[in-house]
């Protein structure tokens, strides 16, 4: 079990080194350099003449001059050891100042939507699976179809028509107007969790289908197995029967997905984000994009991404504990 | 039966001796959603291919008597009379005494009646033929069936447009990202062992990075520069470059399954090159697979184009996608003021709604192991 575990950090690590790569070479994309775009900014409408050699000073200052390699690595150098994603232009200060508390905002929102899923994809699913043909079985097919079909940002402008016309409410934003500055309290607490829930329900909409259906597949093929007629013989009571054999096995199929329902979650975040103005990563993302910020995109989608590999990994492990088999085969 | 031949029935005769296309098809007939999922985008790919012969506008064109001007629905009778041929209202913009905001006045006096094939302003279908007649309009004044958006300019007609463009990049898009993967895949597949590997360990780096956000930092780095067309090519290449690893996973898979059969073998010893094998003996092997992987994996593209735009990351007005016109309808303002500009909404759902209950269809008969006969 720990050369398993060893072995899949090990594939982490060398993951997440590529992944860096490719992130980096996504900064340098956009034309001009940060020197450019720095002057720019910092100059434009103050009436300084820029020149060319001030462009090339900060270039040296930000030490832009050199490799690519070389710049490569000063900067996962900063990540590794300090934690220190390079710099922000558009707000002036360090990337880790401007992403700071959003990381905690973005990923309370994550569990909350992962939270909802589950709570309802899985009995649900296993159900629709027991009762062939019943309503519920109906339903599901009809919400999995939506579930892709209707974008989740339909979806969130949906709610908020409703929230708006019927309730007399704003859903957007995380925080009511008067807990957006105050310090933590129980108070701002509960005002954050009606706040989670639109926008839970909202990225947590395909997610759910998705696995509602897997969910079902899986719990159908598992209900015919002789190993659930055994136990039935036996004379187990049918709750019993099922929640015990086959519904344990169709949890694997979830847990061992559950990197892709967060890569998608993190997909649908910028854009779900700016429907109902949430001040988290996928919001600051698509504005440091427009912004060409590129650090500080750079630091979010190297942050998504490595939520995303560790939980693969902790589901790689997780998936060990549950299911016997794949730790055999695993070694 | 009345011909028996081998101890088989006609039917089952014709049966066993039809070609797979023929299974896959009559498979498939039997399916009616899928049926219907192909008929809507075929009906959606003839509006988009028609869109300047069907639109009665370009799409740029204002009516600056009709701003902000909710739907006009033909009818054929009212208070005034019948009438046989269809009409709208006239319409006139007057400014509010006391908003100063222009509003559109219905002006139910007046009727426009309805014409099929007028001339209108000179376009080139396909980019090409020169012509003047479009499908419908009227014969004073302008028609407006899905209503206007701020500018005054038609929703009908720009809607046909944005479906042009966003079915060809989706198709663009597929067709890239599939031929990526088959060459790709195909290598990994073939060669197993540590290309298979250096391959593998890439398509996971490409597919654990959120695939909006990778769509973004792409997306972002087109010089404003760029024209138009340019942006179009572009996007339709990030579509491919992103959407390729989880077809090339598939391809790989039924690679790995295939070349051990036995046929391959036989073809190896008889001299063949691996691109030979590769392409005529493996691929003609699951055709139908790659074809259902393409159907499956084109509204996942059509909505990334769609998201794309509407966070103002993919194409750039003046070209018309869905996406484009789904940015108008982003906040509770617009969904308030003018709810038909959410009718584009509708045409996404319907085309994705389609493609999955096609694809789930081809799917179900391209399997050569379903039960199901004819």
């Amino acid at each position: 079990m720990l050369r398993f575990i060893l072995q899949r950090a090990i594939g982490m690590v060398v993951t997440m080194f590529f992944v860096s790569i490719m992130v980096f070479v996504i900064m340098e994309l956009p034309p001009g350099d940060y020197a450019d775009r720095y002057a720019f900014r910092k100059f434009s409408g103050t009436g300084v003449v820029v020149t060319e050699e001030d462009i090339e000073s900060i270039r040296k200052q930000f030490g832009l001059d050199r490799p690519a390699w070389e710049r490569y690595l000063t900067w996962i150098w900063g990540i590794v050891t300090r934690f220190d994603f390079g710099p922000s232009f558009a707000f002036e200060t360090s990337v880790t100042d401007v992403i700071g508390e959003r990381v905690g905002l973005t990923l309370v929102l994550l569990v909350a939507t992962l939270l909802l899923t589950y709570l309802l994809s899985i009995p649900i699913g296993i159900y629709a699976a027991v009762r062939r043909q019943s309503l519920a079985d109906y339903g599901l097919t009809v919400v999995s179809y939506l579930g892709l079909a209707i974008p989740n940002f339909m979806l969130a402008l949906i709610l908020l028509y409703i929230g708006v016309t019927y309730f007399d409410t704003t859903v957007g934003g995380l925080f009511s107007p008067e807990f957006e500055k105050a310090p933590w309290s129980w108070a701002k607490f509960r005002d954050l969790l009606a706040h989670l829930f639109v926008p839970a329900v909202v990225l947590a909409w395909s997610a759910t289908a998705l696995q509602l259906q897997t969910v079902r597949a899986t719990m159908s093929d598992e209900l015919h197995k002789p190993y659930v007629d055994a136990a039935r013989a036996r004379g187990l009571g049918e709750a019993k029967v099922i929640l015990k054999y086959p519904a344990r096995l169709a949890i694997n199929p979830v847990v061992s997905t559950i990197g892709f329902d967060i890569n998608r979650i993190f997909s649908e975040l910028p854009i779900v984000a700016l429907v109902l103005g949430l001040p988290e990563l996928g919001e600051l993302l698509l504005r440091s994009f427009l912004d060409l910020d590129m650090y500080v995109a750079g630091a979010i989608l190297l942050m998504l991404t490595f939520v995303i590999v560790f939980m693969n990994f902790v589901s790689d492990i997780v998936l060990a504990l549950l299911d016997p088999r794949i730790r055999l085969e695993g070694g | 039966m009345a011909e028996e031949r081998g101890g088989l029935g006609a039917e089952e005769l014709r049966y066993y001796t039809a070609s797979q296309w023929q299974l896959i098809w009559w498979r498939f007939r039997r399916h009616r959603g899928a049926l219907v999922g192909a008929w809507v985008l075929l009906v959606l790919a003839f509006m988009g291919a028609f869109a300047p012969f069907i639109a009665p506008y370009s799409g740029t064109a204002r009516d600056r008597d009709y701003v902000y001007g909710p739907p006009q629905i033909p009818r054929f009778w009212d208070e005034n009379g019948f009438s046989l041929r269809p009409f709208v209202y006239g319409v006139k913009t007057e400014r509010d005494p006391v908003t100063l905001r222009k509003i559109a006045r219905v002006d139910r006096d007046q009727r426009r009646y309805l014409r099929f094939f007028v001339e209108g302003e000179p376009y080139r279908l396909f980019g090409l033929i020169p012509m003047r007649v479009r499908l419908f309009g009227v014969e004073e004044g302008k028609i407006h069936l899905f209503g206007t958006d701020e500018l005054g300019r038609d929703l009908f007609s720009r809607l046909m447009f944005a479906t042009g463009t966003s079915l060809s990049i989706g198709v663009l898009g597929v067709l890239i990202a599939e031929f990526l993967a088959l060459v790709i895949g195909g290598i990994a597949g073939y060669f197993g062992g540590w290309i298979d590997y250096g391959i593998q360990r890439l398509t996971e780096v490409v597919r654990v990075v959120p695939v909006i956000p990778l769509y973004m930092g792409l997306a972002a780095a087109f010089p404003p520069e760029w024209s138009n067309v340019q942006v179009y090519f572009a996007m339709t290449l990030v579509l491919g470059l992103v959407g390729w690893p989880t077809l090339a996973r598939r391809v790989r898979s039924h690679l790995l399954a295939q070349r051990r059969e036995d046929y391959v073998l036989a073809a190896e010893l008889a001299g063949a090159r691996p691109a030979w094998v590769i392409r005529r003996h493996l691929l003609p092997s699951f055709t139908s697979y790659i074809i259902v992987d393409v159907v499956i994996s084109f509204p996942y593209m059509v909505l990334s184009e769609t998201a794309l735009s509407f966070i103002g990351l993919g194409l750039r007005p003046p070209t018309i996608s869905w996406g484009i016109l789904l940015q108008e309808a982003q906040n509770v303002r617009a969904i308030e003021q003018a709810p038909w500009l959410f009718i584009p909404a509708v045409f996404v759902i319907v085309a994705v709604l389609a493609f999955t209950v096609l694809g789930d269809g081809l799917r179900d008969a391209a399997d050569p192991y379903a039960v199901s006969r004819r």
